[in-house]
């Protein structure tokens, strides 16, 4: 199995945590993808780019209360 | 509650949300407010502006409760389901100055993007200019985020920051009710510190405590689906989500046969509420303001409901728009029922210069 590749999108606006992930799935095609995320709607909404994307999403809530979005394929 | 919660983040959340407005804003209008302007975020900052004697304009002056309601709205849906999470440190400064433009823009058109929308659900036409012009804003907006444009990260800061903004907005529900007046100049006009207008636009509007609740029950909603008309065209073009788009196409569809229903649906170009018939500057100033938006990261309604998750970059923003609808109508820059202002024409084009150097030149500072 590749590395993961981790996409750090804490702190940043909408749509830029979405774009990045969807960057890097561009990119990678297929491998694990780690997006960390800090706030409810980038959660949501790099999940459902990764579904939409034909991915496996699953989210792993991280104790300072953000969240490693991981994305398989 | 939480499954209240679950069915507001899915993919309903915007659609549940956009019928909410839609009912809701055109009954505003029926209570009260100024025609096709049951909820306009920039009209209601302005005519904000008006009160606290920010500009003089005295046609469009009151705290408008229903901004009120937003923010404490959104408040207590963030802090219900833990996300009230103060943040500050994403380039303020920058934010302020486009709530200032976006203002400006908005101020040309006559409405923010939900005014634009309900105004078309309304029957006026006219609207279909700014919608363009909005849709082409953004369309900018998306091609600078497509080269890497950011305004950098926010980080956490104390929980007080976070307070501050639901503050200002108690202390203007307090100086609402309380509506201190000083007395009258030797003119006989109004000294302040709080003016409400006796005619015009300010002057219209529904009973307090129904736009409070308003308010409050959309803050609610629209901070637990994301509810945003900017982020719903911006995210339909750029990552073929159309979760948001949907939202706003039912909040349309539902203003429309609300206003139909209450006999508030006038299709046409003239004689339209608070609107003026400038095609080319009903265009102009919502590409202005779709840019605006869209560099900050939503519509000045998202931004609102933002502050009440603690952002204090979107109180910025918010604080920008205030000073910005200041400077519009003092300085002719704001358009009236006859047309753009003297300065209308000027402030959209140096308003768009100023916001492609924005895009171009705002990246991430790498550490």
């Amino acid at each position: 199995m590749s590395d993961v590749i981790t996409v750090d999108a804490r702190g940043l606006s909408c749509p830029q945590p979405a774009l990045l992930a969807r960057q890097a799935i561009q990119k990678q095609g297929k491998g694990t993808i780690a997006v960390l995320v800090d706030s409810g709607t980038a959660r949501e909404n790099v999940s459902r780019l990764g579904k939409n994307s034909g991915w496996s999403v699953t989210i792993e809530a991280q104790p300072d209360s953000s969240s490693r979005i991981v994305m398989q394929k | 509650m939480s499954s209240v919660s679950r069915f507001l983040t899915s993919r309903w959340g915007p659609i549940i949300t956009g019928v909410a407005v839609g009912i809701l804003a055109p009954l505003l209008v029926l209570w009260g407010n100024p025609g096709n302007m049951g909820i306009c975020v920039v009209c209601f900052n302005r005519d904000i502006a008006g009160a606290l004697g920010l500009h003089r304009a005295g046609i469009v002056q009151y705290i408008r409760p229903e901004i009120i309601g937003f923010v404490l709205g959104a408040l207590a849906a963030a802090l219900i389901f833990k996300e009230f999470k103060p943040r500050t440190g994403s380039a303020p400064l920058v934010r302020f100055l486009l709530g200032i433009f976006a203002t400006f823009g908005a101020l040309v058109f006559l409405g923010c993007p939900w005014r634009a929308y309900l105004r078309l659900a309304g029957g006026d036409w006219n609207a279909l200019f700014g919608i363009l012009g909005l849709i082409v804003g953004i369309g900018v907006g998306i091609l600078f985020l497509r080269m890497g444009y950011s305004l950098g990260r926010s980080r956490p800061a104390p929980k007080a920051l976070g307070w501050v903004m639901p503050i200002v907005m108690v202390v203007l529900l307090v100086l609402l009710i309380a509506a201190p007046q000083f007395g009258r100049d030797a003119n006989g006009s109004p000294t302040g510190p709080i003016f409400f207008s006796t005619t015009g636009p300010g002057s219209l509007h529904a009973p307090l405590l129904i736009s409070l609740a308003v308010g409050l029950f959309i803050g609610f909603l629209a901070q637990r689906s994301r509810f945003c008309t900017v982020g719903a065209v911006r995210d339909a073009i750029l990552l073929r989500d159309s979760r948001l788009f949907y939202g706003v196409l039912v909040l349309i569809v539902t203003a429309f046969l609300t206003n139909l229903i209450l006999g508030q649906f006038n299709p046409g170009f003239e004689k339209q509420p608070v609107a003026h018939t400038n095609e080319l500057w009903n265009f102009g100033g919502m590409v202005l303001a779709g840019l605006a938006f869209t560099l900050a990261g939503g519509c000045p309604g998202r931004q609102l409901f933002l502050t009440g998750e603690g952002d204090a970059d979107s109180g910025l923003f918010i604080a920008g728009m205030i000073v910005g609808a200041g400077f519009a109508h003092t300085y002719s820059m704001a358009s009236s029922t006859t047309g753009p202002g003297a300065f209308g024409p000027f402030i959209v084009i140096a308003g768009l210069v100023v916001c492609i150097v924005i895009g171009l030149t705002m990246r991430e500072a790498k550490v």
